[in-house]
């Protein structure tokens, strides 16, 4: 009988990732974010760390206070990041990684969403690299190696692997087999493809084996290693409503005063 | 917004929607474009596609009705219309990718008079914002842009040469603004229709190329 999968908690399940790894954090925009794995991370402490994501804060509508690749920038934890996304996507937005990567102190590698989406898919799949028509003519072509295919030019891009893969889901057994709900699916299951190691969080009661059935799965549980089930908010962090986010943020202000 | 002269930016949107035929695959960028959802498509049956894999998505939530798994692009909590799908993100870039989109609508800082286009990172900026445009731009069958005519300093956003970044060079077919709407053509950046209110006169002197100008310009349509 192999060892379960479930963790008991957070912390547990992020315990041993040493330094100087390379790590994925699914999401888009509010939707299917590791948040709570983040946290967990942050609690631990590795450093030298390559972040893959979409982008710093997955997105405006998350609670200024819910954990993102931001704490881990701000607890110098980060030594690169790999995104779609290195600039706010709001003017009015500020990030603490803008701080550090003018400073220099941090490496960025901007990458378009549809590429970062297929390098991951890439090294899940055993693919080590393919071409692709996206940034060709641009800045981020510049110096790489391009080819024509059928009188169009296309970008020489590179697999991405993963050491680990945090991502979030609806539904999983006990075997790691998950579903995703809506716009959850997102990235997550190309990030635990491209995992050697993935930790999901998971928002229902983990159910037994055969509770899913095989042709509702998303992702099979052989891309899959942790599972830990996400507790009731205040200790686990869940999605809110604009109106709640508001109204959360002016009670804040109001305790502080 | 420094000029809110001409059109607003959902008669901006409404402009470019008329263009759409009946069937197409649509995708929405963030800013200006996404107001591009709001608009009355009458018989035509239009299917927006989301970078994150929602495929035929709707109007806005309600506040307080917000599916907390469901957003589109942009972040904004939608509705999905019968018919909708799901994919991850690897399928629906795909999706663009193979040209089964049939347009984009991209917000942008610059648009060349040979179709180049700039919208990811602004002069003197490190990093930027790219997000799925650059693969939207090159593979989606249209690219449609909508923004201001000048920059908040009162700079023309219509220019010769992209002076920064660009997205993807030659895509753009169909410019709004809201002074008015201009077509790329092998000839270079044409007035096809100027919003009421503006001046000839005053379109040329904010578009920082060469503008074609037909002896009679006619006023943007819009329905309603």
């Amino acid at each position: 009988m192999p060892k379960s999968k479930i963790f008991e908690s957070f912390d547990e399940a992020v315990a041993d990732i040493p330094d100087n790894v390379t790590v994925g954090f699914g999401g888009f925009a509010v939707v299917g974010q590791p948040v709570n794995l983040c946290g967990a991370l942050a609690a631990q402490g590795a450093k030298g760390l390559t972040c893959v994501s979409n982008g710093l804060r997955g997105g405006a509508t998350l609670p200024e206070d819910a954990p993102t690749l931001e704490w881990l920038v701000r607890n110098e934890q980060v030594k690169k990041v790999i995104c779609a996304f290195t600039a706010p996507t709001r003017a009015s937005q500020r990030l603490v990684f803008t701080e550090y990567y003018e400073k220099g102190l941090i490496d960025a590698e901007l990458v378009p969403q549809g590429t970062l989406a297929e390098r991951m898919r890439a090294a899940g799949a055993g693919i080590p690299a393919f071409y692709t028509p996206a940034a060709v003519g641009t800045e981020l072509a510049e110096g790489r190696e391009t080819r024509v295919f059928n009188g169009r030019e296309y970008l020489l891009e590179e697999a991405l692997p993963l050491d680990y893969a945090f991502i979030r889901a609806y539904q999983a057994d006990a075997f790691g087999n998950l579903r995703f709900r809506r716009a959850q699916r997102n990235f997550n299951p190309l990030m635990a493809m491209a995992a050697k190691v993935t930790i999901v969080e998971v928002e229902e009661d983990i159910l037994p084996m055969g509770a899913i059935d095989p042709d509702d799965v998303h992702l099979s549980g052989i891309f899959v290693h942790r599972l830990v089930k996400v507790p009731p908010a205040p200790e686990g962090w869940w999605p809110m409503r604009p109106a709640e986010i508001v109204a959360r943020a002016a009670a804040q202000k109001e305790a502080a005063r | 917004m420094s000029d809110t002269k001409g059109l607003t930016r959902q008669q901006m949107c409404d402009r470019l929607a008329m263009e759409f035929q009946d069937g197409w695959i649509v995708n929405l960028g963030i800013g200006i474009p996404t107001l591009t959802s709001n608009c009355d498509f009458g018989d035509k049956a239009i299917i927006f596609h989301s970078e994150n894999g929602v495929v035929g998505y709707g109007p806005l939530a309600a506040p307080g009705r917000e599916d907390m798994h469901l957003v589109n692009a942009g972040g904004q909590h939608v509705t999905m219309n019968p018919g909708s799908a799901i994919v991850h993100h690897a399928d629906a870039f795909g999706m663009i990718r193979s040209g089964r989109i049939d347009v984009t609508v991209l917000g942008a800082y610059e648009v060349a008079e040979n179709g180049d286009f700039a919208n990811w990172k602004m002069a003197g900026q490190k990093g930027g914002g790219i997000g799925g445009a650059m693969d939207l731009a090159a593979c989606a069958k249209h690219v449609f842009v909508a923004m201001e005519q000048v920059t908040r300093s009162g700079r023309p956003r219509l220019v010769e040469r992209c002076a920064i970044p660009v997205t993807a060079r030659g895509v753009v077919d169909l410019v709004v603004t809201n002074y008015g709407l201009f077509e790329i053509t092998p000839d270079g950046m044409a007035l096809k229709e100027i919003a009421p209110g503006v001046s000839v006169d005053e379109v040329k002197a904010t578009t920082g190329c060469n503008l074609i100008v037909p002896p009679e310009v006619p006023v943007v349509r819009l329905r309603g």
